[in-house]
């Protein structure tokens, strides 16, 4: 079964328009906190908070009713928007972006609840929310045009957010953001608006609508490979691949708490989700074409994430080169093409999320402390603080990617799975558990362990109100990785159906592992 | 019964649960009751499901008992679930059995330590883990396990973190342990790949029947090793054991000693049809020729040790080797026999040593002590015990079991055979050195009374009853535990016979001339245990031949320290080379473009001037261009 056969039933069978409502509760939230008045700071704040509290319960009801052996697009919500260009206001999730929006909908109150901005809650909060409705957006799209809409809306309030409410340099840092990700969508504008003019000849008519371009469309392999890699540019800056990196740790060292959660929890999945569902789906021969350039860089993200983690001085610094290494997983995944692969890393996806957004909150969580980053001026934090170290260690070991919590899974998935087709890639991606290992555990031993000096003497312990913010994610943390059966059964049947689109359009087969029942007995 | 296999980890596991979140409230000694407790009804789980499979035909024993589907993914499915088959559950007797008695020593050894639950916590949870490595029913589960105890190695080792060298050392234990761990995962790969299962049966099953591709079953069983060589501390991976003496002296005999440092045995046993079939390839060199050069090179580093626990620590590395040795010449059962009884006679010495720590005013250094068995006779008496199982003499635990490994060494190759000759030498010598040093000669204790100045005055005396219950019970069992498998005849060979369905299919044969002269050989080992025990007495004892401890050997080869130096040198530089790479090429290329916008912008702004004939110019520049490049393209074609 195709994709469009269930993009039609799911719209016959909407009730409530579900997937409209996550988008546009937030803009709601938005318009609403910029409108109220300034001397009830304590209003705007509870209204921020229940419109995200909302958005977030309208994403669990989402989780409930989506079924899950369906492998194509549900809660399908299509309206015409500017007909004679083919252009609609078309929604629909499946299991690929099914727990990105999940996480979306669950990291935002979190985030809000959790992270006090110190000034200007007023706009800093209507940032947050329109933020939200991008991130949202962007992963709902079912449409070219509406999706480069939500993903160029999204650089805005993260721009203001950085530039207002960001640390030292974070002027630097969020024009470097903007301009960065700006000139990368500028390729994908092209390609979109490329994609869209060529396919005109095979559909014979015009329109932006993604499923009917990835089903119906035919391109010239030379034509593909550029269009392709129009889109992979925008998407390799956005995840960051190396060598087009340098504006992470930037944006994540300066942003506040709030925007270095939401940046590395699930903005930078628009990259990896991009690939997966405008790049691998809409040009497939050409994803397959140019695999190797791509599992290269993956490889090699890995390492020198890792490595150039390992040498950082500032620990925030150093999460966000770790979040290079772990996006490369990701995206060895994605173009190793495999169930296992792909699967792995959908669900890395959310994994790293929740790891990094726990890590990033911990680490804002000793600035407020402490008013610095920079590892050599911590020390012995484990004496004064047990609880705020057993949190660190835990959120630290699914990082790591300790079997029994979250982050193995999906690590351990994507690795297995590219070595059916990528193996000497993969053998040696593999050994960046070993330097993951490394940078984590000197950070943690030079922030936590030793006799604390004066300075980090009267470090506070964890708190109530941080604890019960933390709390959802070390629950995700094991419970994910304990029992990642339910994800799984969700994300899998989107990942196959992806992989026989593949397969359909390019003639690609799988690789199945040899059976034992084949071979046993000769 | 067999059901219940489940339970084993599970007690464990809830008693972690219970310390966690009552462990403050519980606190002393009740924590360590609690955790105790769990451990030796874990025990009981545990002999219940043996008696059990006693009753089944030996090829009915091997019984999968499913938990739920732990990783399900496409056509590769990953349970949570045991196996309970006779080495699995040899493995969970000894776990829990010797887990048990050093969780209640350890009530006495922690006595008074301000993280007193914390340590049971911890101590739990490894238990946990360690019974989930043995029991998995696949590759995956034996992972989670493995990984596991690195975890809570790495957390007991740093226990005492606020001390600089604990902390460094667990961190290095670690991470040593993940190029370990690369490799086994390696290994799931390639299984994966050619079975699409990651379970133990299926693989064992292909590799009885050739359903694997030789070379694929090479890079499995050699893979599995690297994992092996990390875990079980093997060159060129031993560095991190003995920096693990940092943790608390419990610690060092259930984790660094007993059992966690035993699963790359374990694993290498539970895979053996696999490294059988790589037999005829280099694999089984590799993993003997690599655990009798460690054995050698760690027994000669013992010798020259002066901490008590030190000497311990490379005793181990170097009885490791030996058990890899016994691996790589195909004799899994004695690997597992040594296994054993190694597992008994160290915890022993382990747990002697920390006894006498703890009377010393945790004193380490064998110079500062000496006749120490007056003043405590139980810990002296079980000591020496443990010395006479581990230097090879009759009817000791230790001497069966080497004895064994000795035979199928010299019948693969008697090159190998030499090497574990001189190691067991070695070995008899510096267990002697040892015990002369702590418990007899002259009491030296206050001998430095001058530079003792922080511990003061050192009144040695005798632990409390219950460290010294554990220690009588390791002795008994040092001295018995040959019984499970006597060489007479095909009788006495019970943990042969019990062990057969498991690894029928992998053992080496003995070939008829080793068999002939196996007492030959067994007299040979004995005569040269005491030839070692005569040395050492001569040597530190009577004093009539100066020792010889060379720095070189004193400082383990200078391996640790070249490694240290090369990753704190070269090493640390290159990670310095690419952080500076990026933040100043990369980076430096990024901000650059910026630059050259702006300036760029600046030279092009002025143009924008207003003035109309400056645009007409431009214009016409543009023109003329464009049409060049046209008449020129033309000329081209």
């Amino acid at each position: 079964m195709t994709a469009a056969t269930f993009a039609a039933e799911g719209a016959a069978a909407s009730g409530f328009p579900l997937l409209t409502a996550l988008v546009l509760v937030p803009v709601l939230g938005a318009v609403l906190v910029a409108s109220m008045s300034k001397r009830r700071p304590e209003w705007i704040k509870l209204t921020a908070i229940l419109f995200s509290v909302f958005t977030g319960a309208i994403s669990v009801w989402m989780l409930g009713s989506f079924k899950t052996a369906d492998a194509g697009f549900q809660l399908v919500s299509k309206h015409e928007w500017i007909s004679s260009w083919g252009i609609s206001w078309h929604l629909g999730v499946d299991g690929i972006s099914l727990f990105l929006v999940v996480l979306t909908g669950v990291l935002f109150p979190l985030a809000i609840v959790g992270v006090d901005p110190h000034h200007d809650e007023k706009p800093y909060l209507a940032w947050l929310l329109l933020l939200e409705a991008g991130v949202m957006g962007s992963f709902l799209s079912l449409d070219l045009f509406l999706f480069f809409v939500f993903f160029e809306i999204v650089l805005v309030p993260m721009y203001f957010l950085i530039g207002g409410w960001g640390h030292g340099k974070r002027i630097y840092a969020a024009t470097k953001f903007f301009l960065y990700t700006m000139i990368g969508s500028a390729f994908m504008l092209v390609g979109i608006a490329a994609t869209v003019l060529l396919a005109k000849n095979s559909l014979g008519r015009v329109t932006f609508d993604l499923v009917e371009l990835a089903n119906d469309s035919n391109f010239a392999a030379s034509t593909a490979r550029w269009l392709f890699f129009a889109f992979a540019i925008a998407f390799a800056v956005k995840v960051p691949m190396f060598p087009l990196h340098t504006w992470l740790p930037d944006a994540h060292t300066e942003a506040p708490t709030a925007g270095s959660v939401v940046l590395a929890g699930v903005m930078l999945k628009l990259g990896t989700y991009g690939f997966l569902r405008f790049g691998l789906y809409l040009f497939p021969q050409a994803a397959r074409n140019t695999r190797a350039i791509f599992l290269t860089l993956a490889v090699i993200g890995i390492l020198y994430g890792a490595i150039a983690a390992t040498m950082q001085k500032d620990l925030k610094r150093l999460v966000a080169y770790s979040s290079i290494a772990h996006l490369g997983f990701i995206v060895l995944g994605t173009f190793a093409m495999t169930s296992q692969s792909i699967s792995g890393g959908v669900l890395q996806m959310i994994n790293h999320g929740v790891s990094t957004g726990a890590l990033f909150l911990l680490v804002g969580m000793i600035y407020e402390r402490r008013h610095t980053r920079e590892i050599s001026a911590l020390k012995g934090i484990q004496s004064v603080a047990p609880v705020f170290a057993a949190a660190f260690t835990l959120v630290m070991l699914s990082s790591i990617g300790v079997p029994g919590l979250n982050g193995f899974v999906g690590e351990f998935l994507v690795l297995i799975g590219s070595f059916l087709t990528a193996r000497w890639w993969t053998v040696v991606a593999a050994s960046g558990v070993i330097l993951a290992a490394l940078y984590l555990l000197w950070a943690y031993q030079r922030v936590f362990h030793g006799e604390p000096d004066e300075d980090n003497k009267s470090f506070a312990e964890l708190r109530w109100k941080e604890g019960m913010v933390l709390l959802p994610f070390i629950a995700a943390i094991v419970f994910c990785g304990v029992y990642p059966k339910p994800m799984l059964d969700r994300i899998q049947p989107s990942v196959n159906a992806l992989i026989s689109h593949i397969s359909d359009k390019t003639g690609y087969v799988e690789p199945q592992p040899v059976s034992t029942s084949q071979e046993a007995h000769p | 019964m067999l059901d219940l296999i489940w339970l084993i980890p599970a007690l464990p596991l809830a008693g972690f649960l219970i310390v966690l979140v009552l462990g403050r409230k519980l606190g002393e000694p009740r924590a360590g009751y609690v955790a105790t407790l769990m451990t030796a009804s874990a025990f009981v789980v545990t002999v219940g499901v043996f008696i059990d499979l006693l009753s089944k035909t030996s090829h009915d024993r091997s019984h999968v008992y499913t938990l739920f589907s732990w990783i399900p993914a496409g056509n590769l499915t990953v349970d949570l679930a045991f196996l309970a088959d006779p080495l699995s559950i040899t493995m969970a007797l000894f776990v829990t059995g010797i887990g048990s008695l050093i969780h209640l020593y350890s009530i006495g050894y922690m006595h008074g330590d301000p993280k007193f639950s914390k340590f049971f916590l911890y101590l739990n949870l490894f238990v946990f883990s360690m019974l989930m490595l043995v029991l998995g029913e696949n590759m995956l589960v034996t992972f989670l396990g493995w990984e596991g105890v690195g975890t809570c190695s790495y957390l007991l080792i740093s226990f005492w973190h606020s001390r600089e060298s604990a902390a460094t050392a667990g961190k290095k234990a670690f991470v040593t342990n993940r190029v370990g761990d690369w490799g086994f995962m390696v290994a799931m790969f390639f299984t994966f790949q050619a079975l699409g299962t990651l379970s133990y049966g299926p693989l064992n099953e292909a590799a009885s029947h050739g359903g694997i591709a030789q070379s694929t079953a090479t890079m499995i069983a050699l893979m599995l090793f690297v994992g092996a060589v990390g875990k079980s501390a093997q060159l060129p991976l031993y560095l991190w054991l003995p920096d693990a003496m940092e943790g608390p002296t419990p610690v060092s005999a259930l984790i660094h000693a007993a059992t966690m440092v035993t699963a790359g045995v374990y694993l290498m046993v539970r895979t053996a049809p696999v490294l059988a079939i790589a037999a005829w390839h280099w694999a089984p060199w590799i993993v003997a020729g690599i655990g009798a050069a460690t054995a050698l090179y760690a027994a000669l580093v013992a010798v020259a040790q002066n901490d008590i626990k030190k000497v311990l620590a490379y005793s181990t590395v170097s009885q490791l080797g030996y058990m890899f040795l016994a691996v790589g010449s195909g004799a899994y059962v004695a690997a597992i026999f040594h296994m054993v009884t190694h597992a008994f006679f160290k915890a022993l010495l382990f747990l002697g040593s920390g006894s006498v720590i703890h009377g010393m005013n945790s004193e380490q250094d064998m110079r500062r002590m000496g006749a120490l068995r007056k003043l405590m006779p139980i810990t002296g008496f079980t000591f020496i015990i443990g010395w006479l199982a581990i230097a090879g003499v009759p009817p000791f635990a230790g001497f069966w079991s080497k004895d064994e490994i000795l035979l199928f060494a010299w019948n693969k190759s008697p090159i190998l055979w030499v090497v574990g000759l001189v190691t067991a030498l070695l070995t008899a010598y510096y267990m002697t050195r040892q015990v002369i040093m702590v418990f007899y000669g002259k009491a030296r204790w206050n001998d430095h009374a001058e530079e003792n100045g922080a511990h003061g005055d050192v009144h040695p005396h005798e632990s409390p009853v219950t460290m010294l219950l554990p220690l009588v019970v390791l002795a008994g069992l040092s001295i018995v535990g040959g019984l499970i498998q006597l060489p007479f005849s095909h009788g006495t060979k019970r943990l042969e016979m019990w062990l057969e369905p498991v690894i029928e299919t992998a053992e080496s044969p003995l070939k008829a001339g080793s068999e002939d002269i196996k007492w030959i050989l067994a007299g040979v080992a004995v005569a040269i245990g005491l030839i070692g025990i005569t040395a050492a007495y001569m040597v530190y004892s009577k004093k009539k031949v100066k020792a010889i401890e060379p720095n070189l050997l004193a400082n383990a080869w200078y391996y640790d320290k070249g490694v240290s130096a090369l990753m704190g040198g070269p090493g640390r530089k290159s990670f310095d080379a690419v952080a500076w790479f990026d933040s100043h090429i990369i980076d430096g290329a990024v901000n650059g473009t910026g630059k050259l916008v702006q300036g760029v912008a600046g030279i092009v702004r002025k143009g924008q001037n207003g003035l109309v004939r400056t645009y007409a110019a431009l214009i016409g520049v543009g023109a003329v261009a464009v049409i060049a490049w046209f008449v020129f393209r033309g000329v081209a074609q």
